[in-house]
């Protein structure tokens, strides 16, 4: 018995938790290991598409080679094309999510910090939220026809919801109890919403805002390839039509490249305005 | 008198019935008192507070501030939490300054009263750091500093010392008490170590639970003055001993098996 004790105590003290550097949990890795990870997460896909479509295994219809796509960019770029494309597209984009952004957080704050209102709006908007938003379109066409105002509104209809809700439930992340202090401190209620709870969920407000503009991005494209111009959703829909694989793919990573620096600006203006909240 | 409570009696709805967490609570607090209330858990303590607080409503009784009926919360009844509650994006003086701000004190007369109030506390170099830059007993300090920058009529606290070691428990204890000298700030504290009671304060109020009621009000005749060594003086130890023995007789009745090794756990040494 008090063998078998012991000797399980003996095992026991041989599990050591090893040290490591890639599998650490909620540590930073190294600088440098960090950046080689980045390069890596970029350059593996890029040398496994040039060899890939380099190989001749897949058709150049199918799959232009990355130099292809970098001279389709740049005849487009010099034609002015895609130049006009971006800007209708991020027109769109931006007017239709600072529509939604400029609603959204109000409603979202304003949910959140009232059960009242919660009770009064929470229900409908959930409804709401399920519905998908490119099954708007038809309508939107038959009220506003094929024009701009249709693209804008089915991306403030699809970023709307999701932000508000997201907003909302920022709010149940202020303790109760920051809240009681500061009506021990004498603040009126709007001031309690002002002051304290805006200023506590605002690093939560613009992360709902950056995962939310990736709808926006989503739902751009959609609209354009349903009807437009102009714009990098019909500059795919238009490869399509006429076979340019090299175009679909200009507007395919154009997109991402753009939503990579929307999103990298979101983070730099958390950054910014919210240090506090940084570990 | 400053602080009255009157037959107060407060019950929470629940899933199986009502909880009775107060009856019949009586007690007083004169101006420039300082005065602590200990119990077991459960025993309704930071329920009796958050009434006081105005943060939650009686289902009967009087709350009486200076004569006013507590009907919310206001400035009048500083709170201090055992979560430090700082504002996390707003620096040492910001926070300090904050009741101050909601209430329209103009920005001069805020700048001298945060200043006043940092040196008070000995924060007087941090004074631009963010609180996630402190530690616990700072915090702490600081959070004091924010209920007393509104100059309130009574200083309510919830185990402000609950969350720190040993060692920074003590200096806070002095601190406080040090503070209260300086000020002259009426206190109630509620805490629910018998120790720091008695160091305290100048009356316990000792509650039993289940339902919460006033067991007994302690007096607590020790001189004015106090240090490290009145700590170990018989008259302290006596004290200590007797608020210990009503809160053990109250832990016999509620888990009567336990009752021996409590009794060998909470006898204070005495050399
Ligand atoms: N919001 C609430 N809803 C229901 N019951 C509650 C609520 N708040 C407190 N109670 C009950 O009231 C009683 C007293 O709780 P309270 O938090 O005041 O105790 P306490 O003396 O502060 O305990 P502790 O020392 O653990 O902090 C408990 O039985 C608790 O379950
Ligand atoms: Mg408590």
């Amino acid at each position: 018995m008090t063998n078998k004790l012991s000797k399980s105590k003996i095992d026991r003290e041989q599990k050591m938790l090893p040290p490591t550097v890639f599998w650490r949990i909620a540590e930073d890795i190294p600088k440098s290991l960090n950046w080689v990870l980045i390069c890596l997460s970029i350059g593996i896909p890029l040398c496994l598409w040039w060899i890939v479509s380099n190989s001749g295994l897949v058709k150049p219809l199918f799959l232009p080679t990355p130099l292809q796509v970098l001279s389709a960019i740049q005849r487009l770029w010099l034609t002015g094309e895609l130049p006009k494309d971006i800007a209708f597209s991020l027109f769109r984009v931006i007017s239709g999510f600072s529509l939604a952004a400029i609603i959204s957080i109000p409603l979202g704050t304003l949910m959140g910090t009232f059960a009242s209102l919660r009770a009064l709006l929470e229900p409908i908007i959930g409804i709401v939220r399920y519905m998908p938003a490119p099954a708007f379109i038809p309508l939107l066409i038959l009220y506003f026809g094929v024009g701009e105002t249709t693209k804008i509104l089915l991306i403030f209809i699809g970023t709307l919801f999701f932000n508000t809700l997201m907003i909302m439930d920022a709010v149940k992340f202020v303790p109760k109890e920051s809240i009681e202090t500061s009506y021990t401190l004498g603040a009126k209620r709007s001031q309690v919403l002002f002051q304290v709870i805006f200023p506590f969920i605002l690093p939560n407000i613009i992360d709902a805002c950056r995962v939310n503009m990736a709808a926006s991005w989503n739902l751009v494209i959609v609209s354009e390839l349903v009807a437009a111009t102009e714009g990098l959703g019909r500059r795919i829909s238009v490869g399509q039509r006429y076979l340019k694989t090299d175009e679909i793919f200009v507007g395919l990573i154009v997109i991402g490249i753009i939503g990579l620096a929307i999103d990298l600006l979101f983070r730099l203006l958390q950054h910014l305005s919210c240090r506090w909240a940084s570990r | 008198m400053h602080l009255e409570v009157s037959q107060l009696h407060k019950q929470f709805p629940t899933k199986r019935g009502a909880t009775v967490a107060l009856e019949d609570i009586n007690l007083h607090i004169e101006e420039s008192e300082f005065v602590c209330a200990v119990g077991a858990s459960g025993s309704g303590k930071s329920t009796l507070l958050r009434l006081i607080a105005g943060l939650d409503t009686p289902t009967t009784g009087e709350i009486l501030v200076d004569g006013r009926r507590v009907i919310g919360p206001g400035p009048d009844r500083g709170m201090v939490f055992q979560s430090y509650t700082l504002y996390p994006w707003m620096s040492v003086a910001d926070n300090i300054g904050f009741g101050l701000k909601l209430q329209g004190v103009p920005k001069n007369e805020r700048r001298e009263r945060v200043a006043y109030y940092l040196e008070v506390v000995g924060l007087l170099q941090f004074a631009r750091s963010l609180p996630k830059e402190l530690s616990g007993g700072m915090k702490q300090r600081v959070a004091i500093a924010r209920a007393l920058a509104c100059q309130p009529k009574i200083l309510l606290m919830d185990e402000p010392f609950g969350a720190l070691d040993v060692q920074t428990k003590e200096t806070m204890q002095q601190f406080l008490l040090q503070l209260w000298r300086q000020t002259g700030i009426t206190i109630l504290m509620i805490t629910h170590d018998v120790e720091e009671a008695v160091f305290l304060s100048q009356r316990v109020y000792v509650l039993s639970s289940r339902p919460g009621t006033i067991q007994r009000e302690v007096s607590l005749d020790l001189p004015s003055d106090r240090n490290y060594s009145l700590r170990r003086s018989p008259t302290f130890q006596n004290y200590k001993y007797e608020i210990v023995e009503l809160l053990r007789g109250e832990a016999a009745i509620l888990y009567p098996e336990a009752r021996e090794q409590l009794t060998d756990f909470c006898i204070p040494d005495n050399n």
